[in-house]
């Protein structure tokens, strides 16, 4: 009997579902397609990414004179989810070009399936090398990681004179265990060396034994090229031991809750970033910064910022390709030069990797400053 | 190794070990009476440590009102969690005890993701758990002496209640048989209401501690926690409450030791547990401190 | 005609016109129903093996994520190239043998349920030592053992960068060919002497072995057998996604399957299939809580999540106020039906 209640049950649900799937009628509207993490284990660089798309949104709305409407579904962090994400945005949205997702093990879920359908996708945060690779129409936004690591070798090497490092990785996100890879690797042809390389795992919450072995070790500098709420809690915990060499990491590092978490422990963390505020050289990023700051009370991050420029480089696309034709938009994308950007001044680069220099910026008193700038 | 790391070492084992106890106390009070592990429970530290945050951002509450505030919601949460997810199941086979439980853990995650959000907040610290010390030039954070005194405080209070009161001496009684507990006209559901209360009440002071400790919060922070407190608390013997805190200590102390003595086994620090667990169940499942357990119907 | 020969024409029937609806599909179906269905088959193999340990055995297993990983890993590692695989690992070289080898797709198919297999009989020795919620725990702490590994063990898995680049084998004749083959074997067990001890066990452990019935012996039948079409499934989910790393195998798809046979009916294969069938289409269909409404002039913005909060709300429903599901431990069969349309 009570098997019966729970199929009637079911009954309802689906006709439920059914009634509000008739799709808004979007007459005269380009859909641009969202695949974001926004639930799940890395709900928070996705939300993040949302925000900062909606800021974008709001400042170009519309392309060829006709609004844009942002579809945003939802991957639950889990590749299946994500593969079905692509999947439903091409088939049932129509979309005409897609933004997502933020890690590349996610991403890789999904470029397959634009890929076959010739709609152009670009992830705002997918640095793994093989999300774009051997794919004609997948895109990204940020830095590739071996990039990264070398700029950051080549900073600490010729900049913080650092002879020896500690390197401590997030062994559980595949963007730090390739920043550090490629570190170690020019760190070491540049003469450095390495004095102790630690894991850490998403999620962790006590370092302390790992940064035992980092003050033994006695390191010129901490390479740490990990995520914001990791390195905010080992910064702490480095700074109660008595640790107080400069840390360096990456972009996934800079965020707003960073110094909220971290407050004064944080101060002298260096990042190879996308942007500064003060060298912010395009109209772009400092519209975007104050836009963002107004709407959310605090500091424009890494992740909204790339979701930003992946927005405003598919729409620079649209523009110039007049049309919404995947194939078309995929080769205006490609043919991207000198766009002025949030995160600085982009040429799209063969294989769909952007070629943008790399700011340096660092913490003092409690805001992020800018140090230099390393052309690529 | 120098001593003077190895202390520090030792001192942070202590005090991460004493949160694993009080957070297992609930796990140990529960299945002591329930047969059930609450796979909910460690999703309280979670409760309890935004509940303190939207205290003291929201309400403007200073820490010392907040704090507490926030430890007596999560008891309260606790009783909700056994009435809307336990209650009704009492005479369920405890498979679907078990299955109610992963939801209610699952409900409690998800609708802090939704409406609170994924992106972790910082914990407000107060100045005065934030100082550090420096003993020998051994520094230590003021926090990581005060937990493990904590936990034994609220270890002794708990004692108390359960050997001194009356409604200890019911919540004994319920551990060993329901029936005739019940024969002894002792409303059963106010015992095990009171048992959450008190379990949840742990957990939220351990969630307090483990947010002043690592003052990160998002909805996920309560799960690992939640497990490994369930380990210490097989590991001290299920249903025994010094127990359980021994056994937090002891999974504390391997766990840092471990990863100080081999650095490089830190990747391998979640599975270590788990191994711990299993070794423990093979060999002697009573646990450290534990009774042979009484299987209930 | 008597009525064996009756149910297995039909059986035979029935299979006939899966194919021919799949054949539909392919031939006018979008990429987005095929994965869909896709979905739905590896889903229907991994609820229905789960479902024997689970429903059938009545022990609760929570580790099923790790037969699926070490399946999809298996797998994965010997259909990718040797050239592809020495790309890949850029973090550590991959060791011999699996650096050199390479096999067909069916291959590696069984290649994976025979080593989710070989682990399951390893660990069922510490696993059936103990019952009830500590057997949970344990076979939980394996699950999140294999996924440590997953990440730790980087000349073999390639860590958290996980194996990218796949070829997508999985098309819906493989994935359904599996599914119905699962269904097929493991109904063949439940009907056997051995699935009725396995419910004798379920039952009740002493009273069965008072029967002399090996409860060791059959749980672990059933624990192999369900390890086998986990590691096949997840073999299968591999080459789907064409990208696997350990975030893909956490407790989230246990507790996935586990609201599939749940809400299906704990120890019901047809309610293993149903609950796959609903979970795979109604994930989908769900999303439109996800999404803006207007509901006349009233507009609700989109809040991303309700599906999972949806989710842990129809488990805990179900297993409060229908524990049974949706189909109890009843089975469909030809000689139900034909009873109901008689009206008798």
């Amino acid at each position: 009997m009570k098997g019966k209640v729970i199929f009637k049950f079911f009954v309802l649900l689906v006709a439920f579902c059914f009634c509000f799937t008739a799709p808004a009628l979007a007459k005269g509207k380009i859909k641009i397609g969202v695949y974001l993490p926004m639930t799940g284990a890395v709900a928070a660089y996705g939300q993040m990414e949302w925000n900062g798309l909606q800021v974008a949104h709001e400042m170009e709305p519309k392309v060829l004179g006709k609004d844009i409407e942002l579809v945003l579904v939802d991957t639950k962090s889990d590749k299946i989810e994500a593969a079905n994400a692509v999947s439903r945005l091409i088939e049932k949205e129509k979309v005409v070009a897609i933004i997502g997702e933020a890690i590349s093990g996610n991403t890789m879920a999904g470029n397959p399936i634009s890929e076959a359908a010739k709609i152009p996708s670009i992830s705002p945060t997918a640095t793994n090398p093989l999300v774009t690779q051997g794919k004609k129409y997948a895109f990204r936004a940020c830095f590739i990681d071996p990039f990264q690591g070398q700029v950051a070798a080549r900073f600490a090497r010729n900049n913080l004179k650092a002879k020896t490092a500690a390197v401590i990785i997030d062994i559980a996100q595949d963007y730090c265990v390739g920043l550090a890879n490629f570190f170690v690797k020019e760190f070491v042809k540049m003469g450095g060396k390495v004095v102790s390389t630690t894991y850490i795992q998403t999620g962790d919450q006590d370092f302390t034994a790992q940064l035992s072995a980092v003050q033994a070790a006695k390191p010129d500098i901490i390479y740490a090229p990990n995520y914001y709420t990791e390195d905010a809690l080992m910064a702490k915990q480095a700074r109660d031991l008595g640790i107080n060499v400069p840390i360096l990491t990456g972009d996934g590092a800079q965020a707003d809750e960073l110094i909220k978490i971290g407050g004064k422990a944080v101060e002298n963390m260096y990042f190879t970033a996308h942007f500064h505020k003060k060298a912010a050289t395009t109209e772009l990023a400092k519209k975007y910064i104050a836009k963002f700051e107004s709407k959310y009370k605090k500091e424009a991050d890494a992740f909204g910022a790339l979701a930003a420029d992946a927005y405003f480089l598919l729409v620079d696309a649209i523009k110039r390709a007049g049309s919404t034709d995947g194939t078309k938009i995929r080769d205006a994308l490609a043919s991207t030069k000198n766009f002025p950007g949030v995160s600085g001044v982009i040429t799209m680069g063969p294989d769909g990797n952007p070629i943008k220099s790399v700011v340096i910026n660092k913490v003092e008193n409690g805001k992020f400053v800018y140090v230099t700038t390393v052309n690529p | 190794m120098t001593t003077k790391i190895f202390l520090q070492q030792l001192t942070n084992g202590i005090s991460l070990g004493s949160l694993y106890g009080l957070v297992a106390i609930g796990y140990t009070m529960v299945y002591g009476i329930l047969r059930l592990i609450n796979f909910a429970h460690g999703d309280l530290l979670m409760v309890a440590s935004y509940t303190a945050i939207y205290g003291i951002a929201m309400f403007t509450l200073p820490w010392y009102i907040s704090f507490p505030l926030a430890i007596i919601v999560t008891g309260f949460v606790g009783i909700m969690l056994d009435k809307a997810a336990y209650k009704p199941l009492r005479d369920a086979p405890r498979i679907s005890l078990l299955i109610s439980a992963i939801g209610a853990s699952f409900l409690l995650e998800n609708l802090a993701l939704v409406v609170i959000g994924g992106v972790p907040k910082a914990f407000p610290r107060p100045e005065i758990f934030a100082k550090v010390v420096s003993i020998h030039g051994v520094r230590i954070q003021v926090l990581t002496i005060y937990t493990p005194i904590i936990t034994i405080l609220l270890l002794f209070g708990l004692l108390f209640i359960v050997y001194r009161t009356k409604a200890g001496k019911a919540m004994r009684a319920a551990s060993m048989d329901f029936e005739t507990t019940r024969l002894m006209g002792i409303d059963l559901d106010r015992i095990i209401a009171f048992t959450f209360l008190l379990g949840s009440t742990m957990a939220g002071a351990g969630g307090i501690m483990w947010a002043l400790k690592y003052p990160q919060v998002n909805p996920f922070m309560g799960v690992i926690p939640g497990l490994k407190a369930f380990i210490a608390a097989v590991l001290g013997g299920i249903g025994n409450i010094v127990g359980a805190v021994i056994g937090g200590f002891l999974l504390g102390l391997a766990e840092i030791l471990l990863v100080a003595f081999m650095p490089e086994a830190a990747q391998y620090r979640d599975a270590f547990a788990f191994v711990i667990l299993i070794l423990v169940l093979l060999f002697r499942p009573t646990g450290i401190m534990g009774e042979p357990i009484v299987d209930k119907t | 005609m008597t009525k064996e020969r009756r149910n297995l024409l039909l059986n035979i029937a029935s299979i006939i016109s899966v194919y021919i609806i799949l054949w539909f599909f392919q031939k006018y179906g979008t990429e987005y129903q095929i994965r869909i269905l896709n979905n739905m088959a590896v889903f229907i193999t991994l609820a229905v093996s789960y479902n024997l340990v689970n429903g059938i055995c009545g022990q609760l297993h929570l580790g099923p994520n790790a037969f699926i990983t070490i399946g999809a890993y298996t797998a994965a590692l010997l259909t990718m190239s040797p050239a592809e695989k020495q790309m890949s690992f850029i973090i550590k070289p991959l060791i011999w043998p699996f650096s050199v080898i390479q096999a067909p797709f069916p291959v590696s198919l069984i290649a994976a349920g025979i080593a989710a297999t070989i682990f399951a009989f390893l660990i069922s020795f510490p696993v059936f030592r103990v019952r009830g919620d500590y057997l949970a725990i344990v076979t939980l702490g394996f699950g999140e053992v294999i996924r440590v590994l997953c990440n730790a063990l980087q000349s073999v898995t390639n860590g958290p960068l996980g194996l990218k680049g796949l070829k997508p084998y999985t098309t819906i004749w493989w994935s359904w060919s599996i599914a119905i083959f699962t269904v097929i074997v493991i109904q063949k067990l439940i009907n056997s002497s051995w699935g009725r001890a396995m419910k004798a066990i379920r039952e009740n452990e002493i009273a069965a072995q008072a029967m002399g019935i090996n409860p060791f012996k059959h749980l672990m039948m059933a624990f192999l057998i369900s390890a086998f079409f986990s590691g096949v499934a997840g073999g299968l989910l591999a080459h789907l996604i064409t990208t696997i790393s350990p975030t893909l195998f956490t407790f989230f798809l246990t507790f996935n399957l586990l609201i599939i046979i749940v809400v299906g009916g704990l120890g019901s294969t047809t309610g293993a299939v149903i609950g796959a069938m609903l979970f795979a289409w109604g994930g989908e269909a769900l999303r439109v809580v996800e999404s803006p409404m207007d509901i006349g002039p009233v507009h609700i913005p989109g809040i991303p999540g309700m599906r999972m909060v949806l989710f842990s709300v129809i488990l805990m429903l179900v297993i409060i106020f229908a524990r049974r599901g949706i189909t109890g431990r009843n089975e469909f069969s030809w000689d139900w039906l034909f009873s109901k349309l008689s009206g008798k």
